[in-house]
């Protein structure tokens, strides 16, 4: 029973009143389809076996809403995914929080919640619990996004800084500075944008698929003939650390792994992949690659021994196709640095990014 | 790859020889920013032979802006009526009075990636002024012409420019006039010369004896630069020369030149850390006056005092590099920036902050 027809988000919607009630029961829980949400209650039941959980959270306010390769929807649960996938776990439940500005279109809405949907589906988590508030017009741009997300810590992955040994091998799954470069570059008008898309993407399944075949973690699902037989035997403790070099890039998440292991990291430029269009991009706006934000990489450090079957698991996976060994970590001759071999043979150390840069005048 | 190694290889060893013949330190001036940058993010320091030292000159127009302008722009900001159009690294150099960012009136500046962006604000903002901050060498001064033209031709009168445009070669003999510099060569800037042609180089070699040569910004550019110039050095000579014949004739572009040349003149102009220069400013010629802010709003710009502690005059005729002064990376950042160098991205001292650590065996 609707009282009044409206087609954009008011402040009542938060209220938690009927309009609360219809905005649930038509917007939200159409799209996550699950016994758990279904109950609405104060918290969701959730049954996993495991001794081990991982547990995080973050916040999404990225502008523009929608770009080129996702939106604040898919950014919302992939980032929460990859977040527990690079601490080794398999992400099983997600909690969804929306802070809504008064006078958001509700198809806008419900593209968002599609996408959220969809992102969810292919990571295969649940979207169990949530909220929503609604705050006056001007107090928020549009809509902000939290999610949490619960994942289930794989049987004998066993990563962490104090793993890491000089001699590993350091491996991305994918090209750099995309994400970050697709949203710069629509929020400043450049050119070429349209040629630029985000990797944003849910690693998960990947990340899992590695730990199983390479570090001796127990299976959580069931495999396909073919991957059982890509199934590496003798080989346990291959992948020692995963991360995700979201903000500050490459170079912020390699410069934390060297500081966090006490060792210093070598990569090779040449090595590291990067899309031409992202290059262009990031030469015409006076960026360095390595500095810009990813949402679909990973990075692994792995045993030398193991380093070549992973690559061969990344590149047979849809969201590794493009990985790479990029460098190595070796001993620390005085204070842990990132040191990179340009493609000219010339050497840089690789600075921990310093704050937010500014596009260049020329 | 192999190919771009020899080459590579070659241009060392031309370095090598000259240093070893001359048997002291050679001094070479990369006039561009883009070049210094591109020489930190290239490791190629690393890759010459000690004896050569690499000064970072005026090259870029941010840097370069004195506080008198600065502080012109800051005022306008004030104004209710205005509307600051600004390229993104100007937002936060510090003037007396504070920097276009930290400004209570940020409303009314807008940051443009262009001077058509500029022109289009004042299009879409009839009721206000639009001033657009022009600042650049030979590079963006086109683009500035072509506005103003473009304005007067469509009756846009609620448009203004105030011209901070700058011409590289009147700096580099004031350089060279200078006391007691140490530049030995100039390696010229590769955009700056497709507009100018190289052939604009040639009174600096003829009045001063210093070799002049182009090159892009790709490292083996670079490095091949410096090779020639090295081989001129060591056999006594000064030329000029492109190693960027590709893109940069000796005229260069010459519609651009004559659209500079229809729209401004140049007028003798200040240039932080390097005082007044005869001709090196832009100025718009009387038939567009009513472009000219200055004009507009009845101002007379005072050359201002650069702040106190702050050596960037210093570092910009290549006398000190930036870590030489007291207050770089201590009170002087690129969140803080207490000079103009510490601002652009392409400021030496920003460039130094961000690439510059030293590595162990330097
Ligand atoms: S802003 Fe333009 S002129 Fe200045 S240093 Fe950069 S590229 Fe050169
Ligand atoms: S470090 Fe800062 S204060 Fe020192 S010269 Fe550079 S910009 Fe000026």
């Amino acid at each position: 029973m609707r009282t009044t027809k409206n087609d954009r988000i008011l402040l009542a919607h938060g209220g938690g009143g009927q309009l609360t009630d219809e905005l649930i029961r038509h917007h939200i829980l159409p799209k996550f389809k699950n016994d758990t949400l279904a109950e609405l209650g104060d918290s969701a039941k959730l049954n996993v076996d495991s001794k081990s959980l991982c547990f995080t959270t973050d916040s999404y306010v990225v502008k523009p809403l929608f770009f080129n390769g996702g939106d604040i929807g898919k950014l919302a649960v992939c980032g929460t995914v990859n977040d527990l996938a690079v601490a080794g776990s398999k992400p099983v439940a997600l909690a969804l929080s929306l802070i809504i500005e008064e006078g958001l279109e509700f198809e806008l809405l419900d593209k968002i919640l599609s996408s959220v949907s969809q992102a969810a589906k292919q990571n295969n988590v649940d979207i169990v619990t949530g909220d929503i508030k609604t705050v006056e017009a001007g107090a928020a741009d549009k809509i902000f996004i939290n999610t949490a997300g619960i994942g289930v810590k794989l049987a004998g992955a066993d990563l962490g800084f104090e793993k890491i040994a000089a001699g590993d091998k350091i491996i991305i799954n994918g090209t750099i500075g995309d994400h970050g470069l697709t949203i710069i570059s629509q929020r400043e008008g450049i050119k070429f944008q349209s040629q630029l898309q985000s990797d944003c993407a849910g690693v998960a399944g990947l990340t899992c698929e590695l730990l199983e075949n390479t570090s001796g973690a127990n299976p959580v699902r069931n495999k396909t003939p073919e991957a059982s037989a890509s199934r590496l035997t003798g080989i346990s403790n291959g992948v020692k650390f995963m991360r995700d070099p979201t903000r500050g890039g490459l170079a912020a998440t390699l410069n934390e792994i060297s500081k966090g292991s006490g060792l210093s990291i070598e990569i090779r430029e040449a090595d590291v992949p990067v899309s031409p269009v992202v290059q262009a991009a990031a030469d015409m706006l006076g960026f360095d690659v390595l500095t810009i934000a990813n949402e679909g990489k990973f990075i692994a450090i792995v045993s030398p021994e193991s380093a070549d079957d992973c690559l061969n698991i990344c590149k047979n996976h849809p969201l590794g196709k493009e990985a790479s060994i990029i460098g190595e970590v070796i001993e620390t001759r005085d204070t842990p640095t990132v040191e990179l071999i340009t493609k000219i043979g010339g050497k840089r150390i690789v600075q921990m990014p310093y704050g937010r840069e500014l596009p260049r005048i020329c | 790859m192999d190919f771009m190694l020899d080459r590579i290889h070659k241009a060392q060893t031309l370095c090598n020889a000259a240093c070893e013949k001359m048997g002291r330190q050679i001094n070479i001036m990369e006039v561009c920013g883009t070049h210094t940058v591109s020489i930190f993010r290239n490791g190629i320091r690393s890759t010459l032979p000690r004896k050569l030292k690499l000064l970072t000159g005026p090259g870029c127009p941010v840097c370069v802006t004195d506080q008198g302008y600065i502080d012109t722009v800051l005022q306008l900001a004030d104004r209710d009526d205005c509307l600051i159009a600004t390229y993104g690294d100007m937002v936060r150099v510090p003037g007396r009075g504070g920097s276009l960012e930290t400004k209570r009136t940020k409303a009314n500046v807008k940051v443009v990636l262009s001077s058509e962006d500029a022109l289009q604000l004042a299009k879409d903002n009839p009721n206000k002024i639009v001033v657009f901050v022009a600042v650049g060498f030979e590079t963006t001064a086109p683009a500035t012409a072509v506005v103003v033209k473009e304005a007067a031709a469509g009756s846009i009168n609620n448009f203004c420019i105030l011209s901070g445009h700058k011409l590289v070669v009147p700096a580099m003999r004031a350089l060279l006039s200078g006391k007691n510099h140490n530049i030995d060569a100039f390696l010229c800037p590769g955009h700056v010369s497709v507009i100018i042609g190289y052939g604009a180089f040639a009174e600096i070699v003829e009045d001063f004896g210093r070799p002049c040569v182009v090159a892009g910004f790709e490292p083996l550019q670079i490095i091949e630069g410096l090779g020639e110039i090295c081989q001129q050095l060591s056999a006594g000579k000064a030329e000029l020369k492109s190693v960027y014949p590709a893109v940069v004739t000796e005229q260069g572009n010459t519609s651009a030149q004559k659209i500079i040349a229809e729209c401004f003149e140049p007028v003798d102009g200040y240039w932080r850390g390097l005082g007044k220069i005869e001709k090196s400013t832009l100025k718009l010629k009387d038939k567009y006056s009513r472009f000219d802010g200055l004009k507009r709003f009845n101002i007379t710009e005072t050359p201002g005092e650069d702040t106190s502690g702050c050596r960037c005059g210093e570092v910009l005729c290549g006398l000190i590099e930036p870590p030489e002064c007291g207050l770089f990376g201590k009170s002087c950042t690129p969140q803080t920036p207490v000079g103009p160098c510490m601002v652009s991205s392409e400021g030496a001292c920003a460039a130094w902050f961000k690439y510059g650590q030293k590595r162990k065996d330097e």
